[in-house]
């Protein structure tokens, strides 16, 4: 709740549509609340009096009202409207754009998917709230405590017979909600249970099908499917008995009034006329409470949804320029120094991934960097455009460490081919443009050429214009690797990160790609992550990593003489390296 | 490839799913008579219930009504005419007509409740069921996350409509009907009111529902987009960081969220229209009864009583005309929900068992390609006329470049797929002849990406045979070496695996597998070996562990490592779905062809 209210402050730029809203909201209200009496007075002072011109003019009066009435409320709907969609893009951008600021760090706490829920549901559930409480949400609790009063001031005995059936009919209420709120957790659970052997089913098809287990699976799901069926009749039983019972209880409220107010009105304490403006008090009283239970639902999961918002609003930004950031070269020789390197991830000295790593890459040279699964390849090269911030130690560019260097300019001398590739809806040239979107075509098709990639994309349909989709069903995950490189490469950064960029291309490709990439990558500082060794046999320096440490470091040759890890790796990747080499020998000579 | 466009897929339809709960999606069925048809016939076996429940709709209706006469009655007979004794009397009556509604109307729906429940638990049960009869091919056009939504969210949409609209829209158009009749009968002058209203009141809440719709839809379009724009750039927020392209994202992101914000306006002043405006009118209604009403007392033509009657049917005329109005979106989501899940029911299952199948129980393990030809689609062959023969216990090693069809040799093994042309043959019978359970059942695999279930690892690799003891299942284990990690787990063989084993590396997956198709125990085997992001450790267990399971049975691989080649009795290089040599790992050397050549690319620029 109190999340909700501090998000209130997006409310203000729409001070005037909400108050006046909330003002049309007021007179409709109090227009609704005189009809009852107006119908009074044409019962009472009309009909019984025989005065046909007050029943005309009255008549006219409640008429005009009802169209001042209707004007009102398409007024506040629209002033209701124009706050909610406001705040809902104000709040959309806000968070939007703290999203864009996130460095990886940040990203790493937060599951993609449930950002785009808070940007989707949980906006629209606030959106909801303000549209809600500027209208009918108001709207209700006025109408109840304004039509209470008037029953008591027309009739306090009356209304105090009323008011223990008002009490019951909220008590079932608040009785109904709790005890199917509790119950449709379960349903939920059941649910969830219920799609998951669905969703295992559809993409487990295979296995599935190859062990023979449909009859299994089938009932499987058939037992989920009983138990969810079961949990949900309960529910909606629940649900079925609610409505019945509170119009019920509005109709006992009618019953009463017509019994308890005819005798009065038998006494003479009361006239026919009140009783009709007394029944439609009832209603306007006992109907909102429905409305109150929904409201309160609403206000619940609101509140719910602002904390997943400000959750992602406070989150601070791990990665921002210091004040006195220095400018960075436009030619930077690009010498990178790592110095005694440490860094866990999330500030846990348990997680610790990388353990004390020291090397240097002179300028333009090629460092491979080697090992298992986990042993910190990809984040030690992450740590190089300052993605993440070391826990402990220095990285030098050229001398300056990277944490006083404005980041947009260091990044901009970074070229990089990430493990995953991702490739953005949009051409082959927007997509290879990505890095430099004013690049000309020369630049473009120098690029794609050294990324082994121009061939293929002149064989696409419209060459560098046919559209890339995000399902990417026209493009080889081989092809999208070699547009992902091309894309780095066209800024001509001076250090190039290459994180496992060949891993899904076959061998065959790969060796084109490799071979276009020793020429690309003279005279830049490059660092490449691989998990074949076989692309990484040329390089300058090869940093083989176990755990956090660099366990080995050298060229090929001289660790293939000295370390036994990297002969264990190269062993079990190219096994029989003297085979081998009298076949080359053969073929050679 | 195929995995990535299958994540992919998963993740568009995430948000379309999405999109769906944000605002109702608003769509009809091509044809709705068909798809009540087929509704229907999954309602008629509950047609007695469903007479029952109309019974009792058609009775807390008319008891709902004569509520308001007796009120009139109450006030002219005995209110007005001093007879306390009527008055008592006529109140009890009322009484028991509005406990006596109440009553059948929680009867009704309480009994509707399940009857609805127990239809959509039948269609699930039959979508479910004949989802496991559709071969390989439909799962191959239809993505994972697309199927999904399908399955949820339109079975939803039937639910709604089912479990909520039946009754409601039956008990709407009882009410209006009821409520014209009734005041027609009570005092035909001022019923002629309702004459004049009452077509307004329809025409406008029509009007307002159709501009509700198009407002919709055009949000829904703007919705779409944004969520693209936001998907697309959250996801590779990452990589829009590396190249900084933080302001063009958000210059597109402000374009979206604009256009959401404009069609968001208009869309909901329409929507939110509808309620204020049908309580004016509902007001007006009211009004005009009274005044008339009011009038034609004085003529001597009306009384009180009626006119208080008249008010109470005016303020019930206007819900159910509102429902009418809601229901109708709701309806059509159901009918276009329907339709998609008949269309699943009614594809045909591929593949079925010959009649005079045979059973076989188990194999010698001679399998032979004999000229097939095979394309997923038409007119786009993947194999062509391929030939070769394995002998029992034999090992054949596929190697070619990716695309070139190893998998697809797998597939037709297992006959996920039928071949076009040729025959394949196991110990000599074509098995299109082979009852297709018998023949996967002794047929085991082991792919690269392993699918676990989110249950224990136990019942992971009892998968592989479900009456196998748990001893066998850790034997099985331990035979695959897998036992070790599996011990080290938290709850060892009871840890529960996370969505498809997500807590577990590839190589313990892989391991996992291994396990499975050792209890599985199979006749012939087909392995896929890994190529990435196993440590050199584990691959080496790996490694041991397949060949504990190759010996002895006729295997075929997809063969990644130098080793598992050489090792092989025969390997088949294979590119463009055609195989293009044979032999030996010598022969093929020897050879210097296209073997030579893929095998050398990966040792260039060694220098020992």
């Amino acid at each position: 709740m109190k999340k909700l209210l501090s998000l209130a402050s997006y409310v203000k730029p729409y001070w005037k549509q909400s108050v006046a809203a909330l003002a049309l909201l007021i007179s409709v209200v109090a227009m609704d609340l005189a009809i009852p009496r107006l119908i009074q007075r044409i019962i009472d002072d009309g009909i019984a009096a025989n005065n046909l011109k007050l029943v005309i003019n009255t008549t006219l009066i409640m008429l005009t009202l009802s169209v001042l009435s209707a004007v009102f409320s398409i007024g506040m709907n629209y002033f209701s409207v124009y706050a909610g969609e406001g705040v809902a893009r104000d709040l959309r951008d806000t968070l939007f754009s703290k999203i864009q600021s996130f460095s990886y760090g940040n990203l790493d706490r937060m599951v993609t998917g449930q950002l785009i829920v808070r940007l989707t549901s949980d906006i629209s559930m606030l959106q909801r709230i303000v549209r809600m409480l500027l209208r009918i949400g108001t709207r209700a609790p006025l109408l109840m405590i304004g039509s209470l009063v008037l029953m008591f001031s027309t009739n306090p005995t009356l209304a105090l017979s009323i008011l223990p059936l008002l009490l019951v009919t909220g008590g079932l209420i608040v009785f109904f909600v709790s005890r199917m709120g509790s119950r449709y957790m379960i349903v939920q659970q059941k649910l969830d249970l219920l799609n998951t052997v669905l969703q295992e089913n559809i993409a487990g098809v295979r296995v599935v099908k190859a062990f023979v287990r449909d009859r299994f699976e089938s009932d499987r799901f058939k037992e989920s499917n009983r138990n969810y069926t079961n949990e949900s009749v309960k529910v909606m039983q629940l649900m079925a008995l609610m409505s019945p019972s509170v119009m019920g209880m509005i109709n006992i409220g009618i019953v009463a009034i017509i019994w308890i107010g005819g005798g009065q009105v038998i006494g003479g304490s009361f006239s026919l006329g009140e009783i009709v403006a007394f029944t439609n008090y009832l209603l306007t009283t006992m109907s909102p409470l429905m409305i109150l239970v929904m409201i309160s639902q609403v206000l619940a999961s609101g509140s719910a949804s602002a904390e997943r918002i400000c959750q992602v609003l406070d989150e601070e930004i791990e990665i921002t320029d210091a004040p006195d950031a220095q400018e960075f070269p436009t030619e930077p020789e690009a010498r990178v120094e790592f110095d005694h390197v440490k860094f866990f991830y999330n500030g846990h000295q348990q997680e610790i991934v990388l353990d004390g790593v020291t090397f240097r890459a002179e300028p333009g040279e090629t460092v491979a960097l080697l090992g298992a699964t986990g042993a910190g390849k990809t984040t030690l090269v992450n740590l190089i455009p300052r993605f993440y911030d070391v826990s402990a130690g220095e990285i030098r560019i050229d001398g300056v460490d990277i944490r006083r260097l404005k980041q947009d300019e260091v990044i901009s001398q970074v070229g990089l081919v990430p493990q995953e590739t991702i490739l953005f809806s949009g051409t082959v040239r927007e997509n290879i443009c990505y890095g430099k979107p004013g690049a000309t075509d020369q630049e473009m098709i120098a690029a794609a050429k050294a990324a082994q990639a121009h061939d293929f994309i002149m064989e696409l349909p419209n060459h560098y214009d046919t559209h890339v989709n995000q399902r990417g069903v026209n493009l080889s995950g081989g092809q999208k690797q070699r547009i992902a490189i091309a894309r780095a490469l066209l800024p001509q950064p001076r250090i190039l990160i290459m994180d496992d960029s060949t891993s899904s291309v076959d061998v065959e490709t790969e060796r084109e790609i490799q071979s276009a990439l020793d020429e690309v990558m003279k005279g830049k500082t490059s660092f490449v992550v691989a998990q074949r060794i076989s692309t990484i046999l040329n390089a300058d320096k090869i940093l083989v990593l176990d755990k956090g440490r660099i366990v080995a470091e050298g060229t090929h040759k001289e660790l293939i003489a000295s370390s036994s890890i990297y002969k264990e790796i190269y062993d079990s990747q190219l096994g029989a390296g003297l085979e081998i080499d009298k076949l080359q020998g053969e073929d050679h000579g | 490839m195929a995995e990535n466009g299958q994540k992919e897929a998963g993740r568009n339809a995430v948000v379309s799913m999405r999109m769906n709960r944000w605002g109702s999606r608003i769509e009809k069925a091509k044809d709705p008579r068909i798809a009540v048809r087929k509704l229907m016939q999954y309602l008629r076996p509950h047609l007695p219930a469903f007479i029952l429940i109309f019974l009792l709709v058609i009775a807390y209706t008319g008891l709902n009504l004569v509520g308001p006469y007796l009120m009139g009655v109450a006030i002219d007979q005995y209110i007005s005419k001093a007879d306390l004794a009527g008055l008592a009397r006529i109140s009890l009556w009322m009484l028991m007509a509005y406990v006596a509604a109440s009553l059948f109307q929680a009867a009704g729906d309480r009994w509707m409740a399940r009857v609805s429940q127990e239809i959509l638990k039948q269609m699930r049960d039959d979508l479910f069921t004949h989802l496991q009869s559709l071969s390989l091919r439909f799962f191959d056009k239809s993505p994972s996350g697309d199927l999904m939504s399908r399955l949820t969210n339109d079975i939803d949409a039937i639910n709604q409509a089912v479990s909520q609209n039946i009754t409601s829209l039956f008990s709407s158009v009882l009410t209006l009907v009821g409520i014209l009749v009734a005041m027609f009968l009570l005092n035909p002058w001022l019923a002629l009111v309702s004459l004049f209203v009452a077509p307004i009141m329809f025409w406008f809440t029509g009007f307002i529902a159709k501009f509700t719709r198009i407002g919709f839809r055009e949000l829904q379009a703007g919705l779409g987009n944004l969520n693209g724009v936001m998907e697309e750039a959250i996801s590779g927020q990452r990589v829009v960081k590396a190249f900084r392209r933080n302001d063009s994202v958000m210059q597109n992101f402000r374009r979206a969220n604009g256009k959401v914000y404009q069609a968001g306006l208009k869309a909901n002043i329409y929507a939110l229209l509808l309620m204020p405006i049908t309580n004016v009118l509902g007001n007006f209604f009211v009004i005009l009864l009274v005044g008339v009403g009011a009038a034609l007392a004085l003529q001597g033509l009306a009384t009180v009583g009626l006119i208080a009657t008249f008010i109470s049917y005016g303020q019930h005329f206007i819900q159910p005309l509102r429902q009418l109005a809601n229901m109708y979106n709701s309806i059509q989501a159901a009918l276009a929900g329907a339709e998609r899940i008949f269309e699943i029911l009614e594809t045909k299952p591929e593949l079925q068992d010959a009649d005079n199948a045979v059973s076989v129980s188990a194999f010698k393990g001679n399998v032979a390609f004999r000229d097939v030809d095979f394309g997923y689609l038409e007119d786009v062959p993947v194999i062509r006329s391929m030939s070769f023969q394995a002998h029992p216990g034999e090992t054949i090693a596929l190697v070619g470049p990716t695309g070139a069809g190893k998998t697809t040799i797998i597939n037709l093994l297992k006959r996920f797929y039928d071949i076009d042309k040729g025959a394949i043959e196991i110990d000599g019978m074509d098995i299109r002849r082979i009852r297709k359970n018998d023949l996967r059942r002794k047929l085991g695999v082991v792919l690269q990406d392993t699918y676990l279930f989110s249950t224990t690892v136990l019942e992971n690799i009892r998968y592989g045979r479900l009456d196998a003891s748990d001893e066998e299942c850790m034997r099985a284990a331990q035979m695959a070496d897998a036992d070790y990690f599996i011990r080290q787990l938290p709850n060892s063989y009871q840890t529960i695996l996370s969505e498809r084993g997500g807590n577990f590396s590839q190589g313990q997956r892989q391991l996992l597998a291994i396990s499975r198709a050792i209890l599985a125990d199979p006749d012939i085997l087909i392995l896929d070996e890994a190529t990435s992001s196993v440590d050199t450790r584990t691959e080496a267990r790996i490694q041991k562990a397949l060949l504990k399971l190759m010996h002895g049975r006729t295997s075929f691989v997809i063969a990644h490592r130098l080793s598992t080649i050489r090792d092989a009795d025969k390997v088949l290089v294979i590119n463009d779905g055609q195989i293009i040599e044979d032999g030996t790992h010598q022969d093929l050397l020897a050879k210097k062809g296209f073997y030579f050549n893929l095998y050398l690319s990966q040792f260039k620029g060694q220098q020992i």
